[in-house]
């Protein structure tokens, strides 16, 4: 089949072109032939809608910064000259603020979804460490996103955050004033963040081509999270999963319509609306939702630097997954036991966010202490107990078609793991 | 099973959050309003912001200035441009410097924004008993509760109870944090006269100023509205068209 195509690709232009720069040889390779387990869920839809909310802030974002001035005095005016003056610029940043959002619900659910099927594993973990470096990116250029309409959230969340370094002994106050350009969040903070905030997402798009890369050298894992074993497994990505990534996205945009059409502002804080004041502190100084999970680990904390240190862990310990996780079957719904903890576990993330937008005080800071402890344990105790002790399920196909093929079994597996 | 009993206890915290949110700072439940302007559908309504427009030009300009909008944006509250050049006409703002290299003055035109009451903050703390008068351009968006928190407080004035310590200088008002307002009820019956015949109540006035401080937060609103509902339309149908093909291509698939 293979030698098929190539050979039709020889003729006319496109013969001409592929048979020096093989460029439609490789997009043959890798969008149309390339082999895909045929029993993908829609999970695995979530890897592709990401790429493309990436390109959709990446076009929307170079648009507003056509038109946005990084200067502390006109910053949030040139922000509601945007929404206001500009045509359809209230469209553009409507898209680009609450596609922040989207971006992280669709990544927190692709790493939920790795998490679930074990895609970490065996032979994929450079693959995953990739996808926790972009995952690092997205928060830094998110942060810095939200410090450019300089709004009172923009700037006093600028100012909690990068105080946190100075948390650090000796070092803390240098690493500080090198961050602020000077010795408050001021005009050098904003022009360098805004600088940063333009450079990183192609960063992004650099990483993502080496998870890209990586994924297709072994092929996505899948929901039984056995190997691929011959070629009835597989089905071609085009047209197959081309038109179920086209579906998905169609279910994808009418949510994002939604929130940017009806509800732009939803998602966002009111006080962002009120221009930056060095001299007023809000009443409560909250980051964008996607923030608040690692920002209720800092709080539960008392000591700065250790709540500091744990924030950076709880998205670092990520990269040790491959190795905290030895158990040799991937996918959860062979691992009763850790099918429990990792329901817990996302449980135990939506705590955290929900004590995070919470004041700290009280009943919140235990809640908070004890959420944060499972979150660690979930990985640093429950991850390696279980890959010792947790048995290899009888149940675990042979193959993917074996699985596909008997529905039936499927279904009496799980009844077995409910009881 | 599991997941049905982790969604109950995730909403039992929630709810437990909210509740406890509430009773903790003790804030007072808006008023609601059914605004014209709510809702996938909602549109605003034109008379209502031209009444608005009068209180807040004859009432809260004094001291309140509207720094995003032009002059040329009151079309969207309906009026017309011959109207709106003889609004800008009655203000003068300074300009220049001029060929001479001498700063004059001048009056606005429908391209400038509207002029704001004081030359600077200081001036408008001065006039102000030391408190400064936000700008209403975005009022009804860098609030929570939006256009109903800004109703509820024009109409939240009481007096002070007995065991409250007031500021020298402070009004009572329920829906304002802390309960201690610098500004006066800015509003009352009949403060101003409407010449479409609307009885000038309180609450009359509160509302249309109310809904006029809404279109100037977001004067986008009915064209995002009309958008959004369009461009629904189409996703869905596209959708739907996308899931038939899905169907059809992986009927083969076993």
């Amino acid at each position: 089949m293979k030698n098929n195509n190539e050979n039709q690709e020889q003729k006319g232009v496109t013969g001409w072109i592929d048979k020096r720069l093989p460029i439609f040889t490789f997009m043959n390779h890798n969008l149309r032939d390339y082999p895909t387990p045929k029993n993908l869920n829609y999970f695995w839809n979530f890897g592709s809608l990401a790429g493309i909310t990436l390109v959709i802030m990446i076009i929307t974002g170079i648009l507003l910064a056509m038109q946005y001035t990084a200067n502390t005095d006109l910053a949030f005016e040139s922000v509601e000259r945007i929404m206001r003056d500009v045509n359809n610029g209230w469209l553009l940043r409507y898209i680009h603020m609450n596609g922040a959002s989207m971006f992280f619900i669709i990544v927190f659910i692709h790493i939920f979804r790795g998490l679930y099927y074990g895609s970490y594993k065996y032979p994929r973990e450079i693959l995953w460490m990739l996808g926790v470096v972009i995952l690092l990116l997205m928060m830094a250029t998110a942060f810095m996103g939200y410090v450019l309409p300089w709004g009172q959230m923009s700037f006093w969340g600028a100012t909690v955050i990068t105080n946190l370094f100075s948390a650090f002994p000796i070092i803390g106050d240098y690493i500080v004033t090198f961050l602020w350009g000077g010795f408050s969040v001021d005009n050098p903070t904003l022009s360098r963040f805004f600088v940063l905030h333009y450079l990183l997402p192609f960063a992004i798009v650099g990483v993502v081509a080496l998870h890209l890369v990586a994924l297709h050298q072994f092929g996505s894992n899948n929901p039984t999270g056995v190997d691929v074993k011959s070629e009835n497994d597989t089905i071609p990505f085009h047209p197959y999963y081309t038109v179920k990534d086209y579906f998905g996205l169609g279910v994808f945009l009418i949510v994002f319509a939604g929130l940017v059409f009806f509800a732009p502002n939803f998602l966002g804080h009111p006080d962002n609306y009120i221009p930056a004041n060095p001299l007023q502190t809000p009443a409560h100084i909250v980051p964008e939702w996607y923030f608040l999970p690692f920002y209720a680990i800092l709080r539960a904390v008392p000591d700065k630097l250790l709540g500091v240190l744990l924030m950076f862990a709880a998205v670092l310990v990520l990269f040790f997954l491959p190795w905290l996780d030895k158990h040799k079957v991937r996918s959860a719904n062979f691992r009763p036991f850790y099918k429990q903890f990792y329901w817990l576990f996302a449980i135990d993330c939506i705590i955290l966010g929900w004590v995070g937008a919470m004041p700290a005080e009280g009943i919140y800071v235990l809640i908070a202490r004890i959420a944060t402890a499972y979150y660690f344990s979930f990985f640093l105790i429950i991850m390696p107990l279980l890959s010792k002790f947790e048995k290899v399920s009888d149940h675990l196909p042979s193959s993917i078609s074996s699985a596909v093929l008997s529905k039936k079994f499927d279904n009496s597996t799980k009844e077995s793991y409910v009881k | 099973m599991l997941n049905k009993l982790s969604i109950k206890i995730v909403l039992l915290f929630l709810f437990l959050g909210v509740n406890n949110s509430h009773s903790a700072s003790e804030k007072m439940e808006l008023i609601e309003q059914n605004w014209p302007f709510n809702g996938v559908f909602g549109r605003f309504d034109k008379s209502s912001l031209q009444r608005g427009y009068l209180v807040y030009k004859e009432v809260c300009a004094s001291c309140h200035g509207l720094k995003h909008v032009s002059y040329r944006d009151l079309t969207g509250i309906g009026l017309t441009k011959d109207e709106i050049k003889s609004i800008a006409g009655e203000y003068i703002l300074m300009d220049g410097p001029n060929d001479e290299g001498e700063m004059f003055e001048r009056e606005a035109k429908p391209s400038d924004k509207f002029v704001n009451p004081y030359e600077n903050d200081n001036q408008a703390r001065l006039a102000n008993n030391g408190a400064y008068p936000p700008d209403l351009s975005l009022m009804v968006k860098a609030r929570a509760g939006g256009a109903d928190y800004l109703f509820s407080l024009l109409n939240g004035y009481k007096d002070f109870p007995e065991d409250f310590e007031a500021s020298d200088g402070m009004y009572y008002n329920e829906y304002y944090p802390g309960k201690q307002i610098a500004m006066p009820s800015p509003i009352m019956d009949d403060i101003v006269e409407y010449n479409d015949g609307t009885d000038a109540t309180h609450v009359q006035i509160a509302r249309d100023v109310t809904s006029f401080l809404a279109w100037t937060a977001e004067p986008e609103l009915e064209e995002r509205k009309s958008l959004g509902v369009k461009t629904l339309f189409f996703l869905i149908l596209l959708t739907i068209m996308l899931l038939g093909v899905k169907r059809k291509v992986w009927k083969d698939v076993n």
